[in-house]
């Protein structure tokens, strides 16, 4: 009977610890010393919130660099991946499916980056791997009417935009989509 | 793989060796309740505790006694677990409006998260609010993980105790273990996460008008303290659906590399300390061995298998399921991590793996969580294949078995055999139900083999309290729910009553000094026994069901089948 109504007043003190004074400690830790961050990486155009740096955008205009698939549809409600299997006659389907229509969106690239013909875990992967940005540039620069020179800024603007591994050592390379569109409409504002 | 992958890998390495010793070491002191480094800043927490609680610390416990306050304790959590999800609706903290939560779907994820389980049956973002999140999951993410540590304690004590009946006291290794151990530890991972770039704060959702003209809701909430606990308490229930795959929960390749460091810091500095406590380091370091080696085993096994050509795909490294930021090694590196302690978390979709790399994420947690195993019930996993390996070793040779000073008896032995059949029962018995009733059938996200794996996986992971997922099958049905919420408390007290027996019955004998009879349990000879005996008990046990899923799989892959 003590051990009792001893469990039931650890519980609620447990409660109150671990679940109440914990949360609101770290939020305003983490409000005072990483506001941004912990706010959600949002970036804002014009005063605007456009977006957040981590979470992928759908673009679907061939005016813009694409994203990788998402099992999701881009909405983060609830996020997640295709959890198809290797052997998955579906995801075999999709691929094909992806793969034709890059090589028509982006003729004579070549075979697509892998990384553009299967989705991603989240679905929300905001970024893409060096090659599959450079894969689109010719695509980009086109519909958008740009001439040699212009195009050949944008590539410097592509390559510019590849964040190498953390530290030099961690992860891999990439560029963030919705940042490099963002820097494409400012470079290609009259 | 490249040369970055594998420097990746030994500098995690490097790491976690690095800090295992220290960790270890205060984790023990802690138990002990002896002075340590963070006494002054949260010893008056400790007493605050004891007192909000009424307890006396000094009170010792028989192990029938801790085992009846730690499982009175365990039940008023999930209970109130259960009452927050299925009563959010007319609680604050609630700005999404979310109704309240199924009662199957509230009662397995009560269940799910009191076993250090947390499995994710349901979809957070859209499911929970953040009042049920943080005061509902993050307060059984701690204690969970501090019952796992306070049974290792225990159980350590039997083991050392000479013809005594207490294993301790249960409140106050509860309460050591939160406030000097996984508080301290967790807010400075969640304040690291937070500048890394995930969430932290309590707004409602984000309605963002996307470049393209679109609309996108960008879901919000305290994930940063939750995250650095369900990393660091072999816990694993994702503030997100998509876990630690989700950015907000696991942005950039830094904030992958410390969730990665938090799943194995913990169950590998309980090793050392458990080595502390029984006064025995070379015992401790032979267990560690031991667990390294499987897991050395595993990892190679699944790094080959992932980086192998998919002949369906013409792809090797397949990026299905994983993320840019991550890459194709660290994916796997966190798959093995994760089901080699009971943690569950997931970078990547564990569905899209290879075949092989699945099979190894099973395997892992069919051996039942001893290869590091979760916070404090990796240990005392562990110990329970020693006690059996001892007990044949002793059979093989003829002589009464000993370990660490104490004769083995039936009632130990008994014991060891309930730990080690119950689980496995479990697992079997709810994969055959779940392959023959149509409810079982309803939910697969794959045809062909792997969909049996997504079976095999469900009930794999609930039987270890594991909570990782294959998740194409959609388990948040009646019967997944409450089939696997058994599993989960199975797998969790059909082990840990009978440990805390085992450290009874230990207690109560005299030590017997080791003789040139005595078979010693610190050496390469007995890792090596001690590996084989788990790798015959658990894969024997499930060859036959790992051939009709994973191994069927990879031969009909490389036969270019789809299904």
């Amino acid at each position: 009977m003590k051990d009792l109504t001893a469990a039931l007043r650890m519980t609620a003190w447990m409660t109150l610890l671990c679940g109440g004074l914990y949360t609101l400690a770290v939020t305003g830790a983490s409000r005072w010393a990483f506001r941004d961050s912990a706010e959600g990486s949002l970036i804002e155009r014009g005063g605007v919130v456009v977006g957040s740096a981590l979470i992928a955008q759908k673009f679907t205009s061939q005016r813009y660099f694409w994203e990788r698939p998402s099992a999701v549809d881009y909405n983060p409600q609830p996020s997640g991946g295709s959890n198809l299997g290797p052997t998955s006659a579906a995801l075999k389907q999709a691929v094909d499916q992806r793969r034709v229509a890059l090589e028509k969106a982006d003729p004579g690239e070549g075979e697509p980056p892998q990384d553009l013909l299967f989705a991603s875990a989240s679905g929300l992967d905001p970024d893409i791997s060096p090659a599959a940005a450079l894969y689109q540039v010719d695509r980009v620069a086109q519909a958008r009417g740009f001439g040699p020179a212009r195009t050949a800024r944008l590539r410097t603007l592509v390559e510019a935009a590849v964040e190498g591994p953390q530290w030099g050592l961690l992860g891999e390379p990439r560029v963030n989509v919705l940042k490099l569109n963002l820097a494409l409409d400012a470079m290609d504002r009259p | 793989m490249h040369g970055s992958d594998w420097m990746q890998i030994a500098l995690y390495w490097a790491v976690l060796v690095a800090l295992t010793p220290p960790l270890g070491a205060h984790l023990a002191r802690v138990l002990r309740g002896e002075r340590h480094v963070l006494s002054p800043v949260s010893g008056w927490l400790e007493r605050l505790s004891y007192r909000a609680a009424g307890v006396d610390p000094a009170e010792q416990m028989d192990w029938k006694r801790y085992a009846s306050a730690l499982l009175w304790f365990n039940a008023f959590g999930a209970a109130a677990v259960f009452a927050i999800q299925v009563l959010q609706d007319r609680l604050p903290l609630n700005p999404q409006h979310l109704p309240g939560v199924a009662w199957d779907s509230a009662l397995n994820t009560a269940v799910s998260f009191m076993t250090n389980t947390n499995w994710q049956g349901y979809s957070p973002e859209t499911t929970m609010s953040y009042l049920t999140q943080m005061l509902g999951l993050v307060t059984q993410n701690f204690v969970s993980a501090a019952t796992g540590i306070a049974v290792m304690a225990a159980l350590a004590r039997g083991l050392k105790g000479r013809q005594v009946r207490g294993l301790g006291n249960f409140w106050a290794d509860l309460v050591r273990t939160t406030v000097h151990v996984l508080l301290p530890l967790a807010f400075v991972w969640a304040l690291l996460l937070a500048g890394q770039g995930v969430v932290q704060n309590f707004r409602a959702y984000d309605s963002v008008k996307t470049l393209e003209g679109g609309v996108q809701l960008l879901a919000q909430g305290p994930a940063a303290s939750q995250v650095a606990i369900k990393q660091l308490g072999s816990n694993g229930g994702g503030f997100f659906n998509a876990n630690s795959a989700h950015p907000f929960e696991n942005p950039t390749p830094l904030s992958d590399f410390l969730e990665d460091l938090a799943i194995l810091l913990l169950p590998s500095a309980c090793v050392w300390a458990f080595g502390l406590l029984i006064e025995d380091r070379r015992h401790a370091a032979t267990l560690w061995a031991a667990m390294f080696a499987l897991y050395g085993l595993g990892l190679g096994t699944m790094l080959w298998a992932e980086f192998s050509p998919n002949p369906v795909f013409h792809q090797a490294a397949m990026m299905e399921g994983k993320e840019t930021r991550f890459g194709v090694a660290n994916s796997v590196l966190w798959a093995e991590n994760t089901t080699v302690t009971s943690n569950g978390s997931v970078n990547c979709m564990h569905d899209s793996l290879a075949p092989l790399t699945g099979m190894v994420a099973m395997l892992n947690m069919l051996v039942g969580e001893v290869i590091f195993g979760g916070v404090g019930c990796g240990v005392y996993g562990m110990v329970v294949f020693v006690i059996l390996t001892v007990f044949m070793a002793g059979l093989m040779v003829g002589r009464t078995p000993e370990y660490l000073g104490k004769k083995i008896d039936g009632k130990d032995v008994t014991w060891v055999v309930v730990a080690i059949l119950l689980p496995n029962a479990a697992v079997k018995l709810g994969a055959a139900a779940a392959c023959v009733l149509p409810a079982g059938l309803a939910g697969l996200g794959n045809a062909g083999p792997h969909g049996f794996s997504e079976i095999l996986y469900a009930f794999a992971e609930a039987a270890a309290n594991n909570g990782s997922a294959f998740a194409g099958l959609n388990a948040n049905t009646h019967f997944y729910n409450l089939a696997l919420a058994a599993a989960n408390l199975i797998g969790r007290f059909a082990v840990l009553v009978p440990v805390l027996a085992i450290a009874g019955n230990m207690a109560s004998k005299r030590y017997a000094a080791p003789s040139a009879g005595t078979f010693a349990t610190d050496n390469a000879l007995f890792a090596a026994l001690l590996v084989s005996v788990i790798l015959i008990v658990s894969v024997l046990a499930f060859f036959p069901a790992l051939c009709l899923g994973p191994i069927v799989e990879h031969f009909l892959m490389l036969a270019g089948r789809t299904f």
